[in-house]
């Protein structure tokens, strides 16, 4: 029985998206309660995985029961396992917050959302869980195809910003799929595993080293680096708010987890020793990444747009991890430490930003003012959220900030360290405004005697509260070592360090 | 210039992927007008489609169909007489992917059009109201 989770896990959104579709045309009643318990379904396989995993090791499902490398082959490490549940959580917060948005913004075409995000979380978790190159590629595009149409709903500018999204997110799929037509054709293989094995007495042709730079590329895009960044805050601030918090954190943080996978599990760690300064080339990209994120971050009026270029910014941070994994012996701790953190932090100050356009239409961070009064519940998630991100001691952020640096010192980088500093004071200085002006900066007119509290509704407001709470409560959870299996485990899977925190 | 032919015409379909990459990219990048970056997104996919399918070729060798009946289970069949069907098979998903995209990219030109009245994409930001919170790159 357990076996066949892998395959259950996008089984069931796959078939809910259909059922979602025809739902809306005969049951327009049936659509929601059947998203939500699918989703919810779908975080109890994703923590049966993880159960799984734990107990017997990674699960392998062959489609079809063709074994690798002819068929293809679902197959859950550790890492996979972690993410499932992480995405599945987030894909289900989402859903509940959306709700009410949806509603009012979509009357009559709520099926058609509600299905497409079903296919979006289909894409993603099949991405998480796939062992094939090629079945990745596929994967890649239906979550990155909903997610074209998902953001094109919004308003403004979405229509033109998903095209950009579309055309941009297109180039960087067929990078990728050059680069696995390039490994196919030195080694006549697909599967992950089998890559990994076969791959390395090829490490000097061109052809592995091409589809290399190839792949990197393709993710690097995907993922919004630094200068292939140009589509991404224009995607997450036009986007529906719902959609903006599932593609902000959990499409993300996907995308990142592929270029792992392809990285330590198809490539290994042996390739990029042999390889440092391409991988050095990486780590600056992204302390530029890091640093330019948050300039521009500062230029930004629309809070949306601000918390796109932060996440740019962060981005930066979890490929700095990366490219310090072969020089340390943390291994993989500080990328997954942040994609973790990185996920929960933006999922909640999304979720706020939402909640401020769903009552009061403001995104401009001029216009909050008094909105820590009138709406104390999403404003106090945003304070932590906030607080967590700069990286207050016990929080979220002050983990991830605390294993990078170490990271960087053990591998004598140290203008990192400066790089990770001068980015976390422009994160003070962009986020603390906003702070400032929802709790300090008076109202403008007129100046109210009593405030009324104008909240959101429940639905929106108890995933956000609950993600903020999140943000500190994961800083000690990962202090008290509650992860560590999860990350030695990841390490060990891919050959990597040997200390976790 | 001797060496370069033969790189160039031993690697003829590696060549002529690159070429047509390339005019895909230029369109993307630099046409205006959204339904010609369209084309050009469809002329990338195209090249790379056309490098796999040129992956699985072989000279000499026919198509990997086994005929049933009389005698085929006495010649059991030599790799070396078909041509890799495996390429061919991922790509009729490529071709999928690509029409699926070539499909959303439309209906998303489509209602670009129908919002602005033009598909020319300096025009379309042009026409945008300029709003204070679109400043920045």
């Amino acid at each position: 029985m357990t076996s066949q989770l892998p395959a259950f896990i996008i089984l069931l959104p796959l078939t809910a998206a259909f059922g979602a579709f025809f739902a809306g045309w005969w049951f327009r009643k049936a659509v929601y309660p059947l998203v939500v318990g699918v989703l919810g379904l779908c975080v109890l396989l994703a923590g049966g995985i993880l159960h799984a995993v734990f107990d017997h090791g990674s699960l392998r499902y062959f489609l079809g029961g063709w074994p690798p490398p002819v068929g293809i082959e679902l197959h859950v490490d550790s890492l996979g396992a972690f993410m499932l549940t992480l995405v599945s959580s987030l894909s289900l917060l989402a859903a509940i917050y959306a709700k009410p948005s949806v509603e009012t913004e979509l009357a009559d075409r709520v099926a058609l959302f509600w299905s497409l995000y079903l296919l979006l979380t289909t894409g993603m978790l099949g991405i998480l869980i796939t062992g094939d190159v090629f079945n990745l590629f596929v994967l890649l595009e239906v979550a990155s195809l909903s997610g074209y149409a998902l953001v094109g709903i919004g308003r403004g500018q979405a229509l033109l910003a998903s095209f950009r999204y579309l055309i941009i997110g297109t180039i960087g799929a067929s990078f990728y799929l050059i680069g696995i037509g390039y490994l196919y054709a030195v080694t006549g293989s697909l599967n992950m595993v089998d890559l990994g094995r076969l791959l390395p007495p090829l490490y000097g042709t061109r052809a592995v080293q091409a589809a290399f730079i190839f792949i990197l590329t393709g993710f690097a895009i995907k993922i919004a680096l630094f200068p292939l960044h140009a589509w991404q805050p224009d995607a997450y601030t036009y986007a529906p708010s719902g959609i903006s918090v599932l593609i902000a954190s959990a499409m993300a943080k996907t995308s990142l987890y592929a270029l792992i996978r392809l990285l330590f599990a198809v490539f290994t760690v042996d390739f990029i020793t042999v390889y440092r300064p391409l991988f050095n080339f990486l780590g600056w990209m992204a302390a530029l990444s890091m640093i330019a994120g948050s300039i521009f971050a500062i230029r930004q009026r629309n809070f949306k747009r601000m918390l796109a270029y932060s996440s740019v910014a962060n981005v930066g941070y979890i490929v700095l991890a990366i490219a310090l994994v072969p020089a340390t012996l943390q291994g993989l701790a500080p990328a997954l430490v942040h994609i973790l953190n990185h996920a929960v932090i933006k999922a909640c100050m999304f979720m706020a930003a939402g909640a401020f356009i769903y009552r009061f239409d403001r995104w401009d961070i001029g216009e909050f003012t008094g909105l820590g009064r009138r709406m104390p519940w999403t404003s106090f998630a945003l304070l932590l959220a906030i607080l967590a991100m700069i990286g207050m001691p016990p929080s979220a952020g002050f983990v991830t900030k605390w294993y990078l640096v170490l990271a960087i010192i053990e591998a004598k980088q140290y203008p990192m360290v400066a790089a990770v500093f001068f980015s976390t004071l422009l994160m003070i200085v962009y986020f603390w405004r906003v702070v400032e002006i929802i709790y300090v900066r008076p109202e403008r007119s007129p100046v109210p005697t009593a405030v009324r509290v104008e909240e959101v509704p429940l639905s929106m407001r108890v995933p956000c509260v609950a993600l903020g709470i999140a943000t500190f409560a994961i800083g000690p959870v990962w202090m008290a070592g509650i992860l560590t299996p999860v990350v030695t485990a990841v390490n060990t899977a891919f050959g990597l360090g040997g200390q976790a925190p | 210039m001797e060496a370069l032919w033969e790189q160039i015409l031993t690697k003829a379909n590696y060549w002529m992927t690159i070429a047509l990459m390339m005019v895909g990219l230029y369109a993307m990048i630099t046409k205006r007008n959204l339904v010609k970056k369209i084309i050009g997104m469809n002329i990338l996919q195209t090249a790379v489609i056309l490098m796999f399918i040129s992956i699985g070729a072989k000279r000499g060798a026919t198509i990997p169909i086994l005929k049933h009946g009389d005698a085929a289970a006495a010649h059991a069949p030599r790799a070396v007489d078909y041509i890799n069907p495996l390429p061919h098979v991922l790509m009729l998903t490529a071709i999928v992917v690509a029409v699926s995209t070539l499909g959303v990219a439309l209906a998303l030109a489509v209602k670009i059009y129908q919002q602005n009245g033009t598909l020319d994409e300096a025009d379309i930001l042009a026409r945008q109201v300029p709003r204070s919170h679109e400043g920045g790159p």
